[in-house]
């Protein structure tokens, strides 16, 4: 059945004039379903995911099942707060007066996911946009087809369809939703769409969060505690869907004196994770399909890189895996370089200084994320002033986009808005100033005809200067 | 000479990475110079602003330098807090560990400004972009000549040029500009050309702020200091630049008994304010150019509309003056009712209960603001809860983006993003989330080979559940 986007977009349109999505009640009863989801469809979500992308439980359930109901309880917990309207301070240009800042949905909102983390990077916009009181479509990605069905599936039955919907499809059926006029879109990808989204959203004057990616840097110093830091690396690479995670570090740079060591922690670890012949292992997620599996072998067979590979290198193309990579020092122009990796390759590149890889880091464009490990506090701070990235982590990778506290997004070509937390209410309301008087505190000389005395009087009032204002008060 | 934006984005670029516009003093050191603008050129200003639109020195002093200078010395006292980093919670997740978030300037920013407050709306979102430490390009309106020359001169006198740039053309030059790719571009407009803007922006993925316009309605009720309520009402809209203001009450909305009232009382005080004979006082702005005077004689002169005039309807064409005009009941379907009118017309429209009003302002696009004059609380509350609007007053029109610690914005068509106050701060800056841990708290369970006791360890974790957590790790 082709999709009529109009006519979704008409239902959800006259759900939400009714005002039902706008109640607490109603956000709570959706927030309610989608955690009965997760805690009924365990089972259902964790094979759609080894489906979709041979993830491994463990992984399903922490960064994906956990994830969204940790996302909805905090929603859930603070959602009173959240919707309570905001005192704000007022002076006495406008005495006397009160103000507030409401927080309103902003009406009928798009989410387009993404396939690495199918079933999270669905959900958790769409726990955003209802808390905040809109009605929602969500597409999910076609290239992972179980997820998108699952999807399609529990929503339909655990939520209310006359608010929230999930329109499956690939470039036509996205085509068309992007036609409408949406009150937001959020959209998780890549910039060559995120492009193609911005300019659809620009026909509407539709405010739009892109969650983009980039190429994560990770730098590494010798000061550390090396076991530590290489177990937080693999994890938040290989044990991160194998790398195909928009926080995932994309390469390493470390020192040429403390290369050799890297390498050698990294694989000493690698080896009690995934064992000596890590093809054998279940551990870790295969390639999501194999135009992404010839993309990152082609990555690996450039003449210029496969002299390089120091560990790994092995590739199985019927099962579209390929094993925990590294890659010491390819040229700066390959390609492996140059490209967001988004896979289980890991390439460390070595300088004299350890503080040179800020300036290598800085000639790229701005990532979604950036690490350090390093006991410095100089270079922490430096860091931490000098790079621009959407997130950082000091001593660890991804962990930081656990943390609902802080907001995660990107900036620069790794995007632009955020969410999580608080953060996600926010990014699917407007934000309405209200300024409350009485017809009391009325002054002439607010109005025409205007006189030399009367602007003196305003100056004096605006000057905040009291004795000044007492004087031009009583007339003096 | 033509524009060679290449050469200044070069230029801007190589400043801002050189780090200077990022230190504490060189943000104090351009607010001040701003401050010294607004304090040693005041004639000047004032002599600018009646040449482009005849605005009283009153108008100019009150709502643009003192605009200015306020703002200044409030981001003058709170930027110190303003760039310190947030601290933040941190959870069980990521234990031991601490937070904070960064606010970091975005590079180099673009701030397109308009001809009706020429001087505020060119600087104030400039306040914004230099107090977040961004580099700037000012592009002025062409259409407010004496203006834009003026600040061209002033702020290459007086600010720091190398990171510090007016640009003063029409549509090429616009245009020019617009390819380049900007860290941010703020806009102040239409919504027609709010959509090339974004069309642009949408090529380099560049965040963008619109200020854009609407017809602000004001609903005004019975029960009221109809006095006071009318001068509030004069004020915003003919005492604002002749009605040429975003958020200028563009129609009133009254009931059918209450409107020969309203009507009478709006003569009586706008005869106290510009005089029998209005074209005589100089207490009110012309209207910008010849193209906009036909315009709004065209709205006037519509024959649907011309018999319906109940005060006002003067025009000189070779002064560019219309008097303050007020239309009573125009027809749904005639061009004042539909479009912003951005002028000195001021249609009342008749309804039969007050609280029909809210239904006839949802009917249109979300305004840039909404107004409402009424004693009766409850419906306050429900013009409050239903309207979507930029943002409201109560009792008072347009004073609201005369308190600081209100988001000014729009919402819908007019437009999205918010400024003023620290909203400034943070529309020029990138909130940066850190998350710093040491190299302890590190937990086996995260990590392969995966096993069902491990992810125990992790459910238990992420559960929060104190029993459940001591169970797992004691391997219960």
């Amino acid at each position: 059945m082709a999709l009529d986007a109009e006519a979704v977009v008409k239902e959800l349109r006259s759900t939400y004039t009714s005002g039902k999505t706008k109640t607490f009640e109603w956000r709570v009863s959706q927030l309610k379903a989608i955690l009965k989801i997760t805690a009924n469809h365990e089972k259902d979500i964790v094979k759609a995911l080894r489906s979709d992308l041979n993830k491994p439980e463990h992984e399903t359930f922490v960064h994906e099942i956990a994830a969204v109901s940790s996302e909805c309880d905090f929603a859930l917990k603070e959602l009173r707060g959240w919707m309570k309207p905001e005192k704000a301070k007022t002076t006495m240009t406008t005495y006397p007066s009160s103000a507030e800042i409401h927080s309103e949905p902003l009406g009928v909102v798009l989410n387009i996911s993404t396939w690495n983390y199918p079933f999270l990077l669905s959900l958790q916009p769409v726990v955003g946009a209802i808390a905040a009181g809109n009605a929602v479509v969500l597409k999910p990605s076609e290239l992972a087809p179980a997820t998108s069905a699952l999807l399609s599936k529990l929503l339909s039955q655990y939520m209310d369809t006359s608010a929230v919907r999930v329109v499956e499809g690939a470039v036509p059926e996205t085509t068309a939703l992007l036609d409408q006029k949406w009150d937001k879109i959020f959209y998780t990808g890549n910039g060559k769409v995120g492009r193609v989204i911005a300019a659809a959203a620009a026909k509407h004057l539709t405010p739009l969060v892109l969650e983009l990616g980039g190429k994560c840097p990770a730098i590494v110093d010798s000061n550390i505690n090396l076991k530590v830091a290489v177990r937080r690396i693999i994890s938040g690479k290989w044990g991160c869907n194998s790398g195909q995670t928009c926080v995932s570090p994309d390469y390493i740079i470390t020192t040429k004196a403390f290369s050799a060591q890297l390498v050698d922690g990294l694989t000493s670890e690698l080896k009690k994770f995934y064992g000596k012949d890590p093809m054998q292992s279940n551990d870790f997620s295969s390639i999501i399909n194999s135009r992404h599996f010839d993309r990152l072998t082609s990555l690996l067979d450039d003449e210029k890189v496969s002299g390089k590979v120091v560990f790994g290198g092995q590739r199985d193309k019927s099962n579209l895996k390929i094993v925990p990579t590294i890659v010491l020092n390819p040229p700066d122009d390959s390609l492996i370089m140059n490209d967001e990796i988004f896979g289980p390759l890991l390439p460390i590149i070595t300088v004299n200084k350890v503080e040179d890889g800020i300036g290598k880091i800085n000639a790229k464009e701005k990532p979604l994320a950036a690490y350090l490990f390093t006991n410095d506090k100089k270079l922490q701070k430096e860091f931490i002033r000098d790079v621009s990235a959407g997130s950082m982590a000091i001593n660890e990778t991804t962990l930081q986009i656990a943390e609902h506290s802080m907001p995660f997004g990107g900036v620069g070509e790794s995007g632009f808005g955020a969410y999580h937390g608080k953060f996600s209410f926010e990014a699917f309301s407007h934000k309405k100033a209200v300024l409350t008087r009485s017809f009391a505190g009325d002054v002439e000389a607010r109005y025409p005809p205007y006189s030399p005395g009367k602007l003196q009087f305003l100056k004096v009032m605006l000057s905040g200067n009291v004795f000044g204002i007492i004087r031009a008060l009583l007339g003096w | 000479m033509a524009l060679d934006a290449e050469a200044v984005m070069k230029e801007l670029r190589s400043t801002y990475t050189s780090g200077k516009t990022r230190t504490f003093e060189w943000r104090v050191s351009q607010l001040k110079a701003l401050i010294k603008i607004t304090t040693h050129h005041e004639k000047d200003i004032v002599e600018a602003l009646r040449s482009d639109l005849n605005k009283p020195e009153y108008e100019a002093f009150v709502h643009e330098i003192v605009g200015i200078s306020s703002e200044c010395k409030f981001v003058l006292k709170e930027l110190r807090k303003w760039m310190k980093p947030e601290k933040v919670k941190t959870t069980m997740t990521t234990f031991p560990s601490s937070a904070e978030i960064v606010s970091e300037p975005l590079g180099v920013v673009l701030v397109i400004s308009t001809w009706n407050y020429p001087f505020y709306l060119s600087l104030n979102p400039v306040i914004g972009a230099i107090a977040a430490g961004n580099a700037v390009v000012l592009k002025p309106s062409e259409v407010a000549p004496a203006t834009s020359s003026l600040l061209s001169k002033l702020l290459s006198q007086y600010m720091d040029t190398s990171a510090v740039k007016v640009f003063e053309g029409g549509v090429p030059e616009t245009t020019i500009l617009l390819d380049r790719k900007w860290d941010k571009i703020f806009y102040t407009g239409s919504g027609k050309v709010g959509r090339v803007i974004l069309a642009a922006a949408a090529k380099h993925l560049t965040p963008v702020v619109l200020e854009l316009g609407g017809k602000s309605p004001a609903v005004v009720d019975s029960n009221i200091n109809l006095k006071v309520a009318v001068r509030r009402i004069i004020s915003g809209k003919w005492g604002s630049n002749s009605g040429q203001t975003c958020v200028s009450p563009d129609y009133i909305i009254t009931t059918k008994a209450f409107s020969s009232q309203l009507v009478d009382a709006l003569k009586d005080e706008l005869e106290k304010f510009y005089g029998k004979d209005p074209m005589q006082s100089n207490d009110f702005s012309s209207i910008i150019n010849s193209h906009h005077f036909d315009r709004l004689t065209k709205l006037l002169d519509d024959e649907k509309v011309s018999g319906k005039v109940v005060f006002g309807g003067q025009r000189d064409k070779t002064n560019l003056k219309i008097a303050p005009t007020a239309i009573l009941d125009a027809p749904d379907d005639s061009l004042i009712m539909n479009e912003e009118i951005f002028g000195p017309l001021l249609p009342i429209l008749t309804v039969d209960k007050i609280e029909d009003s809210i239904g006839r302002i949802n009917s249109k696009e979300k305004p840039l603001a909404a107004y409402l004059f009424t004693n009766d609380k409850k419906l306050e509350e429900e013009f409050i809860k239903n309207v979507s609007a930029g943002g409201m007053a109560i009792n008072d029109t347009v004073l609201h983006l005369a308190v600081n610690s209100l988001p000014f914005g729009g919402v819908g068509e007019s437009g999205y993003g918010a400024y003023h106050g620290k909203f400034s701060f943070d529309a020029f800056s990138h909130k940066k989330a850190v998350l710093h841990r040491t190299f302890a708290g590190d937990i086996d369970a995260r990590y392969p080979p995966y096993n069902p006791r491990k992810l125990q360890v992790i459910k238990a974790l992420l559960s929060g559940n104190i029993l459940s957590i001591i169970r797992a790790l004691f391997g219960w």
